[in-house]
Order: C-alpha cells, then structure tokens, then sequence
C-alpha cells in the first residue's frame, strides 16, 4: 500500500514540473493562437539562468527561491522581447506562420546557450532545506517533491484568480474565446498578447527553474519537454488551463504505475493517451469547440492556373534541372536528389494543409512507412528496386487511410496533434520493434538495382518520380477533387449544405497525400542505402512543416520555395560555426520580410518591378 | 517580369553547379574526412575533435605522413544518419578524402559503414560503441577503434562475478545501445556465475528517463545489485533520484561509461562512491605515452583530456599507422594495410585491429568511483586490455555477414 501511494506521490510531483511548462503554452496559444516552438527554449534559458543565479548565491534558502524567481522573470522578459521584435509584426500572417518564427527562435537559442553555458551538463545544488528525503508510510519521499506537489495546484490556483478576479484577466479569458470581437470592443489587442505571452514565457521558465534541484541542466532540455508540453496542453483543451493541469496529472501518473508494469512504454504512453481522448473527445478534455483554431483559413485570392509565359519559365527550369547532370558532379547529384526528395515531400504536405486544410504535424509518418515499406519489402521479399518502389508508396497510402480514417473527424489543432500521436505510434512501433524493424540500428543495404546504381542514373530515376509526383499533385489540385477539397478547406458548412460528403473527400485526400509522401520516402531509402526511425520521427515532420509555411501556403509554388530554400541553406550553413544560430536568423529575417511566406514574397516583389518598369 | 522570374530561377538552379564543383587540393597533402554530431552532442564531441587536432598537428610537425601533411575536413551531420550520408559523399567525391572517419551515434555509424560498403571507401568508425558495426553487420570496408558495447559489458561482467550479489536489477536507455548492453552483460556474468538472477529491468526513454519512478520500480524488485547504463542527463537524474531514496544504500552498482570524465564529471560532489565502472582516469594515467598526451593537450586546449579526446586521438594514430603501412592512398591498399594493423605506441599503449571482424583491441579503464577533494574520479582502476574481453577470431568471423 505505501509503496503504491509513494509512486503515486512521484507521479503528482512529475505532473507539477508538467503543468508548469504547459500552462504557459496554452495561455499563450489561448489567447495569441500562437504554437510556440520556443516553449521549449524558454524552459532550457530558464534552468541555465536559475543554475547560474543559484550556484552563485549558493546554500541559502532565500537565494535558491529568490534564483528562481528571478532566472523566470528574466525569462518572461525574454518572451517580451521575442514578442515585441518578431511575433507582433507577423500575427496578421496566415495561422501557424508564427510557429515558423518561433522555429528559428529555438535554432538561435541552442545556439546562444551553448555559447554561455558551454556544451557540459550541468548539475545545480538541491533545494536549501528541502534536500533530503522523509518518510511516508516507510517510504522515503524527497521533500523536494512534496514541495512540488505544492507548488502546482498553487500556481493553478493563481492563474485561476488573475483570470476571475482581475480585469485583465477577463480580457485574456474573452479573447481565448473571440478575439476579434475583443478588439472590437476597443481592448489594445497588442498588449494583451504581450502580456499573454510574457505570462506564458515566465511560466516556461519557472518550470525551468524548478527542475534544478532534480536534473542536470541540458542543451536538450529544450526537445526533450516540448513534444509532451504540446500533448498536455491538447489532452487538456487548448486554452484551457485547469484542462492542462489535470492532462498533466494523468499522464504523469498513469506513467509512474505503467512502467512497473510495462517499462518499455514509457516511449510512447503520452502519445497513446492523446489519441484515445482526441479520438472520443475531439476537443480534448475541456476544450470547447471553436478552440481548434490552426487550420488555414480562406486565402486572400483562389489558386489560378500559370500562365504561358509562366509556364515556359517553369518547363525551363524543369529542364535545367534534367539536364544538370551533364555538367554537375556526382555529390552535387546527390544533393539535388535530396532537394527532389524534400520538394515532394513538401508538396505533399501542401496538398494536406494548403488544399485540403488539414495540418498535419505528423506527415513524416507516410514518408517513413513509404521507406520502411520499400526497405522491408527488399529485405524480406527480395523484392527488386522498382517493386519495392512501388510496394512502398502503397504501404504509405494504407497507414494514411488508417489513421487518416480518425483524424478526418477533428480539425485545427486537434487534428494536427493526431495526425503527430499516429506519427510517435508509428515511431515508437518502428524504434521498438528490434526484429521486425531493426529497432533505432535501423535496415541497411537498400541500394538502388545495379542499373541504376550510378548517381546520374538514380537522379533520373528521382528526378521522374518526384517531379512526375509534384506535376500529378499539382494536378490533383485543379481537379474537380481538387476544388472539392479547396471548398471544404474555405468553408465546411457550405460544402456540406450542397450534398458534398466532407469526410471522405478529406479523407481521400489524407491519402493522396500520404501515398505521395510514401513515395519520396522511397526515393530517399534508395538514395541513403539505409532506412532509420528518424525518418518517420518529429524532426522530419517539422522539418516539412517549416518548409510549407516557409514557402507560403496559400500558393502552389510555396512548398516548391520553401523545399529548396530549406534543404539548399541548411547544406550551406552547416558548414559554419554556430550554424543554427546562423540558420536561424535566416528564418527570422526570411519570416519578417515576407509574412505571407518565400511564394507571397515573390509574389509581391514581382509586381513591385512590374509596377515600377510600368 | 519574366526577365527576373527567368533570372532568379536561373540563379536558383545554376547555384548548385556553381557552388559545387570538385576543387582540387595540393599534391602534398593527403586529405582524411571526418563526420560527427558536432552540434547534437557536443559533450562528448568537442573533446574528441580536440583529440584529432592535436594529433594531426603532432604528426603533421614531425614531418607528416611519407612526406605529405595530413588534412582533415570536418563536417556537422546534425545527428540524422541521412545528412551524414550526403556529408560523407561529398567528403570523398568533392573533398577528395581518402578514407572517412568519425562518428558517435550508433545509428549513423551503421549509416556511414553501409555507405562506405557501397562506394568502396574505407570508414573507421571512431565513437560508436555498437556491436552490430562489426559483427551483424560488419563489411570489408569498415573498422572499429573504440572498446564496444560487448568489451565493455565484458569488464563489467568480470567484476560484477565477483561480487556476492545474485539478485541483479537492470537500468538501461531503451534503444540499441541499452539493450546490447543488458543483453552482454546478462550473458557475460551469467556464464561466470550460472547463480545469478535478473529481476528486474527498467527500460527509460533515452534523455527522458522519469527518474523517481524508476528508482522506486527498481527498489520494488530488491535487488542485491544492480547494472546501470543511463549516461548524460538521465545519469545525473537516476543519481540524484536514486541517493535521495536510499536505493544505493547497500547495494552493488555496476555501471557503464559512468567513469567517463563525460559522464563522471557532471555529477560534481554528488557523484557516487563504490561503483564498479568503465572509464578513463585521464591524467591518473602515469605511463610514459599518456603523459607526453596528456600534457600536450593540457598546453594546447587548456584543460584536462576526456575519453573522446583520447578516441580522436587514437583514430589519428591509427589512420596514420595505416597510411605508412599502406604506403599509398588507394583504398585497397588501405584495407591491405588495417588489417592486423598494430598501433605499437598510444596513450592508452597498444593496440591491433583483428583481421577476422575490424575490431581494434584498445581497451578501457575499469575500476571505482570516488571523491578526492570533492572532484570526482576512478580510483583503484585497471587497465583492460580489450583482447581479452573480444570472443576468438573465429568466432568473432562467424558472427559476421558473408562477404
């Protein structure tokens, strides 16, 4: 018995250092709509800030508390600057487009953290005081964790009674709820976001702060929270933060008790927990409908077809791109096959989010199944190349219809956050499953056929598929399909008012799109050799992610931009010290000179020099 | 309009050809290419850069390699096996690189030595501690420097049967590298010790380890020992965690890589005392070679050697020894020259690669854990000679793919 209730009390401290990082982030996308990547950050600058402060006033009870204090407030002063420098001039970008910016944040922020606090893990002293460990019902307990278990319902109670009981408060409440008509009531929008988001970035950092007493701080803080901040945060209900609290509270405990049971589950638990509440409650525990802001919203102006002229440019640069290798070297081949691989891809996720309005933060799980599926197929069935190239895209497009089926239902950031649960489900399968898969040593020896071994051959091989891909999405999205789907994208209640059957063309298309992302993970495993579970794993879906918002959703040609931009800069930068810092500003300054993304830019910038040779 | 369209376009497809070109480098050089997750895992990176820069300046001022200076191009593969990939291609068809090396993650050394396996191109695996790079999926092209997975797990298990404990428990990152590790020393001390039982296994997330929960799991099963392979931030937290609740009060701990000064020196004065460990006393080391090693390094870098800056030290050593014995740069040459390659004179003193499966013999220091002057480090420590903890060539030619 009192060794139950002891690992009942370690779950509930686990699920305050949780709930601290996730309610900052569901204020923060509460009232700013904002998905902030950067939460992660602000929880590592958090840790290293209080680590310094402490280590600096070290053994005194007022010191450590007064450390934290501070290191939160330095870190919510942070959030303000982000805030006033980058975010403020983007909101009136398309939804999500901030999560690009928020993106390049984290890149500098690495980078700046490895530059102070340098590259060793650093372990701060425990808590004045609370340092030991006392007995309950026989079982030791760290009073650090009582105090933690403290420390969360007060801080919920807190946020509780600035929201009820101050008017600024209000505010942020009524503008979770509809913000727009908050500014019409005259409320100074700017500032309430800025104060939404200093909350939410003091809160990140105290989270930080208090993790000091129980881990070595980290450059890999940062990651490792911010995936089951977001999934505390959906289980919760977007913007709701007594929802966070008890989300956080679940998991924690739920995992506390599984790994007696079940040590391997750790892994994948949290995710396997959002998809059954997002799956019988779309909403997540206490959302409310209407809180899955996220999807793309109505563009300012229909999709067109090129015109000639435009065309003739694009077949040129087609060709170009054909007849590359005649003058290029091998490597350079290479590269541009990964350019292709990471174009289609992109496309791909274009058609989800960009055609058919469902974002997806888990694409990279069809590309994954797309290169498993070939790699499998040449392993187990001694399949040849072209088989397998085709097995893949067709296990790809089956995983999409699968999970397609669940995701369908939901919208915004809900679905999002499915499609990424299906994707850490697929991970975890992948990276787990040692003799099936290889586990995380993951399949090698996928070499394209003998014929095509050459890499000017297999760049043709990838030049027809991906561009053959992109040409037939590109169709698909001028199709009557195509404007069924743009249709329910703009508006769901009128496609449906005209007899249109919405869930299964969205459904359709998640596969089409899925297929598609199968078969650029195909072209990849040949192109490697080798096939790993990082490819169906959150950096790729990230990575596609920043690629379509980058480029522009709201035009064919963005993911196209983006795609090449992305994979062209990052081959370059990382050549350089401090890359991600390097790369990171680029994506800041990209993000503040075309807020309608790299297409939108162009866009914008031709008809300047159209306007000013006129 | 479309002037500009066409331009930027052109620029856009014409950048990669421009940029890319193979360039050509001097005749007397000879020049080495070298990936590793420089940015992903800097910890254990940066001294294992500073190891092979110091050799490389060494060898190059005394002369360099049959006259000619060795030159290494270094590149980040941002911790994703398929950069590496790309990075390596262009090391060895833009750079001109003879041979490859590098690497720390498992993962992307697996990456590289099918890579190399492909284009024919010989690639040391300089980090990754991964059996599977030399047995199950060990090639012609690929050799191994540092101790692995089995090695180690070997040197524990020795020590470990030594001890009276039979009840064992097991905490280990639930990837490759964990469960080799379980499953070596499992079948390592089981053979010495046909008494023991494991009770137990804790299996954390990777960097995510939930500390208090697993402590408290481990607890649960009262083990007389147990065997430990969580490193870096999931270390210092099963410590913390661990201590507070008593469960290394009379109990053995065997532990992996935790004598590190990587690992070890993180942990300050809260590093744990009496555990059995593999690891690299550094400057403890009194022979003649590690000296003259150890001080070079402390002049050059300003602080003390860890167990990467050793690694990419003797990765050096051993690509040098090769290129002298090969007396060309050809990669069958190369091949010809690793195996059985002898490094007579290292730090960690000599060394051989094994014809039969490219494993080389540099073996590990295992001993305790301790606090001197609240520092923590290896005492009562031995050097392990890694031949002795490797199964027969023959056995060890069995276990690997046929060519």
């Amino acid at each position: 018995m009192g060794f139950y209730f002891a690992q009942l009390l370690t779950g509930l401290a686990n699920a305050s250092s949780l709930f601290l990082i996730a309610s900052g982030l569901s204020i923060i996308f509460g009232v700013t709509r904002i998905v902030n990547f950067a939460h992660g950050s602000f929880y590592m600058v958090g840790a290293y800030l209080t680590y310094t402060l402490v280590t600096m006033w070290s053994g005194s009870v007022l010191g450590f508390w007064g450390g934290v204090i501070l290191a939160a407030a330095a870190v919510g002063l942070l959030g303000l600057v982000i805030e006033l420098t980058i975010l403020r001039r983007i909101y009136k970008a398309p939804e999500l487009f901030q999560l690009v910016a928020t993106f390049g944040v984290v890149l500098i922020v690495q980078d700046v953290t490895l530059a102070i606090w340098g590259a060793e893990d650093l372990l701060g002293p425990r808590a004045p005081g609370l340092d030991r460990a006392v007995r309950i019902m026989g079982e030791p307990i760290p009073e650090y964790d009582l105090a933690l278990i403290a420390i969360g319902p007060a801080v919920l109670l807190a946020i509780w009674l600035l929201f009820h009981r101050t008017r600024w408060g209000v505010l942020v409440r009524a503008a979770t709820q509809d913000r727009e008509m908050v500014g019409a009531l005259g409320v100074n929008q700017a500032w309430l976001f800025s104060a939404a988001f200093v909350l939410g970035a003091f809160l990140a950092g105290l989270g930080g702060a208090l993790q000091i007493p129980r881990e070595a701080v980290s450059l890999q803080m940062d990651l490792s929270i911010i995936g089951e901040a977001f999934v505390v945060v959906v289980i919760g209900g977007m913007g709701s933060v007594s929802g966070a609290f008890v989300a956080a509270v679940l998991i924690s405990v739920l995992n506390a008790f599984a790994i007696l049971v079940f040590p391997q589950i750790s892994i994948v638990l949290p995710f396997v927990v959002m998809a059954v509440v997002l799956i019988v409650r779309p909403y997540g525990l206490f959302g409310k409908p209407g809180s899955e802001h996220g999807a793309p919203e109505e563009p300012d102006q229909p999709l067109t077809l090129m015109s000639q002229r435009s065309a003739m440019v694009l077949a040129t640069a087609v060709a170009l791109l054909a007849l590359s290798p005649a003058v290029a070297a091998d490597f350079t081949m290479i590269l541009l096959v990964d350019v292709m691989v990471a174009t289609l891809f992109a496309v791909s996720l274009h058609f989800m989010m960009g055609i058919g309005g469902m974002v997806s933060f888990g694409h990279a799980a069809y590309f994954g199944v797309g290169a498993y599926g070939a790699a499998m197929a040449v392993k187990f069935f001694d399949f040849g190349m072209l088989p397998a190239m085709v097995f893949g895209p067709v296990c790809a497009a089956t995983a999409a219809i699968f999970f397609g089926w669940f995701c369908v239902r939901l919208s915004g950031v809900y679905l999002a956050m499915l499609t990424l649960a299906a994707a850490q489900i697929l991970w975890g399968v992948t990276f787990q499953w040692q003799d099936f898969t290889g586990g995380d040593d993951g399949i090698l020896g996928v070499w394209p056929a003998k014929w095509a071994s050459s890499d000017q051959v297999y760049f043709y091989v990838a030049f027809v598929l991906c561009i053959g891909g992109i040409w037939f999405l590109r169709r698909a999205a001028h199709s009557p399909f195509g404007y069924t789907l743009r249709g329910i994208r703009d508006s769901q209640t009128r496609a449906e008012a005209i007899g249109i059957n919405t869930n299964l063309h969205q459904w359709m298309g998640f596969a089409l799109a899925g297929g598609f992302a199968g078969l650029a993970g195909v072209v990849f495993a040949f192109s490697k050799g080798s096939v790993f579970p990082d490819s169906l794993g959150i950096a790729q879906s990230i990575d596609g992610l920043i690629m379509v918002l980058l480029g522009g959703i709201h035009a064919l040609a963005g993911p196209i931009f983006g795609a090449v931009a992305f994979v062209m800069i990052e081959d370059w930068v990382t050549r350089l010290d401090y890359w991600r810092f390097i790369f990171g500003a680029i994506i800041l300054i990209v993000v503040l000179l075309a807020p309608d993304g790299i297409a939108g830019g162009v866009r914008r910038l031709l008809r300047a020099v159209k306007g000013g040779a006129a | 309009m479309t002037l500009i369209r066409r331009t930027v376009l052109g620029a856009l497809a014409a950048l990669p050809l421009a940029a890319l070109t193979p360039q050509a480098h001097a005749a007397d050089t000879i020049v080495l290419g070298e990936v590793n997750s420089y940015t992903r895992l800097p910890a254990f990176t940066e001294p294992y850069k500073k190891g092979w820069q110091l050799a490389v300046e060494q060898i190059n001022a005394a002369g360099g390699v049959g006259g000619k200076q060795l030159e290494v191009i270094s590149r980040d593969d941002t911790g994703d096996p398929a950069t590496a990939i790309r990075i390596a291609e262009e090391l060895v068809s833009k750079e001109g690189a003879v041979l490859i090396f590098g690497t720390f993650l498992s993962n992307i050394g697996l990456a590289v030595s099918d890579f190399a396996k492909q284009k024919e191109v010989l690639f040391l695996a300089s980090e990754p501690l991964s059996d599977a790079i030399v047995w199950s999926k060990g090639n012609k092209y690929t050799y191994r420097l540092r101790p692995s997975t089995h090695m180690q797990a070997a040197m524990l298990a020795e020590q470990a049967a030594k001890l009276d404990a039979v009840k064992w428990a097991t905490v280990a990152p639930n990837y490759a590298y964990g469960q080799d590790a379980v499953a070596a020393f499992k079948r390592e001390l089981s053979k010495l010790r046909p008494d023991v039982e494991f009770v137990e296994e804790q299996w954390p997330p990777v960097f995510k380890i939930d500390a208090g929960s697993t402590v408290r799991a481990l607890e649960a099963s009262k083990p007389d020992a147990i065997f430990n392979v969580t490193f870096g931030g999931d270390l210092a937290k099963f410590v913390r965690e661990g201590s507070l609740r008593f469960l290394f009060e009379d109990r053995d701990v065997v532990s992996l890589l935790t004598g590190e000064p990587e690992y070890l020196q993180p942990l300050a004065g809260e590093a744990p005392k009496g555990w059995i460990v593999t690891g690299y006393p550094a400057t403890d080391i009194a022979t003649d070679e590690h000296k003259a090693f150890a001080e070079a390094y402390i002049e050059k870098f300003g602080e003390e050697p860890k167990t990467g800056s050793i690694v990419g030290y003797n990765s050096v050593l051993a690509i040098a020894a090769a290129l002298e014995k090969a007396g060309s740069t050809e990669t069958e040459a190369l091949l010809a020259a690793m195996e059985g390659l002898t490094v007579e004179s290292s730090p960690t003193g000599p060394f051989t690669f094994r014809a039969a499966d490219h494993q080389s013999t540099m073996g590990a220091y295992v001993g305790k854990t301790g606090l001197v002057d609240g520092n923590p480090v290896m005492v009562d420590w031995s050097y392990a000679d890694g031949a002795d903890y490797l199964p027969s060539e023959e056995e060890a030619a069995g276990m690997r793919p046929a060519e």
